[in-house]
């Protein structure tokens, strides 16, 4: 039985590359040293590895191989820089400024900067997701230590201006942090280019093993530090104990070397893709809205609404052959649409509708034919069983009915 | 999460969608939900006037698969019943009978309301009097 299974969740998660696996599968058992044993070769290879690995990061960003931080993933990263900074920084300031549409990561982790005594500032974005910089310059404070902006937004893929940001911060002598995720390995995201001090991501969305991530902390111009939130044996210049997660290391190493080498002419391919998926899907459809700015966006991502249709019943459709998500309330545990996307100003009714496609190093052209058909027959099928749309092709005013909420 | 093999045929196959005539006095329409909650069921009854049976039902749901499978369903029971009967319908039986999980029991709510919308559409219309029970 050969079943299609086309993969277009890669915001999600992205499968390992095999040339990762391959690096590195000799640290499970050939190889199996603790890196931090400093007399025997079982550690020296270890060390060695995990030497080669935080080289091909620096090499990625363009950054000092000092200036790496590994860490179990880009959550913990985001909590390190969040919290470390928080209580670095504590007798300069206790006010971060941050975005709504943060990863819940940095949003969990400024809630509970809050209850430590901290002040935070969650700016809104405008109706394309991009952060207003006149309102971002206005919220500093002479209390003001850091500002917290993701590189790209992993619902609608939309970058923020970093550069412009890094200016601002460097005007106003604040600390800038990014949770850049989605953005790490697949454009070029040089911290010290655009003023950055301290920057998170993660190894499996980058073709990489889950479980392992890093985190970027400037070392001159400024010297950033971080208070350690995980107390132990003084591993990562003393801000992250632990014994080194080695073949994961290694295998965010090999990732790293990949997308440097890679990511020009795989950004050229998928964005190619991606356009030729989002067009054939608003070709064929009406109703269709595309969420988030479309000039400054990922080249793998599209997320797209489609008016009068439930997310989560449209993904029933097509989800035993195809792998999307979506922002609908019915498929997060809370039953409250996606957050980002409200924050864009989308009304419930669209973000209950929308779909994130999101493309990666294994999706192959025939897949984007096979999904356009698949999801617009999808929403054409979930449209013939909607009331409002129905009503809507009556002439029907939907803003006039009187729902019954429930 | 993984449903029912009864709730993916519903609504892989879903049965009774359609529109019935709201201008005829045989007919109730309960119209539940709101499009910002994610969902909203349209449920159809076309009553016989000398039986008092259900002759026919239609449904239109906007939502999950689960409300569209529990308006599938729902219709399903309505037909061959009495206008009596089908007030009994309880949403617990849904519930069993598709195997909803937890965080889907709403949907059977909604379409224990949309039944007994049009059961109340039909009798306003008709000007049947709501027996007190």
């Amino acid at each position: 039985m050969s079943v299609k299974r086309i993969y277009l969740d890669n915001n999600a998660t992205t499968p390992c590359d095999p040339r990762v696996v391959e690096a590195m599968l000799p640290f499970f058992y050939e190889m199996p040293g603790n890196a931090a044993s400093r007399n025997h070769p079982f550690g020296w290879e270890a060390e060695e590895g995990v030497n080669q690995a935080r080289q091909q990061i620096a090499d990625l960003l363009d950054v000092d191989t000092k200036e790496v931080i590994f860490t179990s993933g880009a959550t913990e990263s985001d909590n390190l820089a969040l919290k470390g900074v928080f209580e670095m920084y504590a007798r300069k300031g206790n006010h971060i400024i941050t975005l709504q549409t943060e990863h819940k990561a940095v949003l969990d982790s400024c809630k509970r900067i809050e209850k430590m005594g901290g002040e935070v500032t969650y700016l809104p974005v405008n109706r394309d997701g991009l952060v207003d910089l006149n309102e971002l310059e206005a919220a500093i404070t002479d209390k003001t230590i850091l500002i917290s902006v993701m590189w790209a937004n992993n619902e609608t893929g939309v970058i923020q201006p970093m550069k412009e940001i890094g200016d601002i911060c460097a005007k106003h002598g604040v600390l800038f942090m990014s949770d850049a995720t989605q953005a790490v390995g697949k454009i070029k995201t040089h911290p010290k280019k655009v003023g950055i001090h301290l920057m998170a991501f993660s190894a499996h969305k980058m073709y990489g093993p889950k479980g392992v991530g890093g985190l970027y902390v400037s070392r001159k111009n400024p010297r950033v530090k971080v208070t350690a939130q995980i107390d132990g044996g003084g591993h990562e210049r003393g801000m992250r104990s632990g014994t080194l997660n080695v073949p994961g290391i290694v295998g965010l190493g090999k990732a790293a070397e990949i997308a440097r080498l890679e990511m020009a002419e795989e950004a050229q391919r998928l964005s190619r893709l991606r356009d030729m998926l989002q067009k054939g899907l608003m070709d064929r459809l009406e109703e269709c809205y595309v969420n988030g700015n479309e000039d400054h966006r990922m080249p793998h991502v599209t997320n797209i609404s489609f008016k009068h249709v439930e997310g989560e019943g449209l993904m029933m459709t097509f989800n035993q052959d195809i792998a999307v998500s979506s922002g609908s309330a019915c498929t997060s545990a809370s039953l409250e649409p996606s957050y980002v996307l409200m924050a864009l100003g989308l009304g419930d009714d669209l973000a209950h509708s929308s779909l994130r496609l999101s493309l990666g190093r294994f999706t192959k052209e025939e897949d984007i034919d096979y999904a356009i058909d698949a999801i617009a027959a999808g929403v054409n099928h979930m449209r013939d069983l909607s009331p409002i749309w129905e009503m809507y092709k009556e002439g029907v005013d939907l803003e006039k009915v009187v729902w019954t909420e429930h | 999460m993984a449903y029912s093999e009864k709730l993916l045929e519903h609504f892989k196959h879903p049965k009774n969608v359609g529109t019935l005539d709201k201008s005829k006095k045989s007919v109730g329409t309960g119209l539940v939900g709101a499009p910002e909650c994610g969902d909203v069921m349209r449920l159809q009854i076309e009553v016989d006037d000398a039986t008092q049976i259900i002759k026919d039902a239609k449904f239109k749901t906007f939502g999950c698969g689960s409300a569209i499978a529990s308006s599938s369903l729902a219709t399903e029971w309505l037909k061959g019943k009495s206008v009596d009967e089908a007030l009994t319908i309880d949403n617990m039986a849904i519930v069993e009978e598709l195997a909803l999980p937890p965080v889907k029991i709403h949907c059977s709510v909604l379409a224990e309301d949309a039944i007994k919308g049009a059961i109340k559409d039909y009798k306003e219309k008709n000007n049947i009097v709501e027996s007190k029970s």
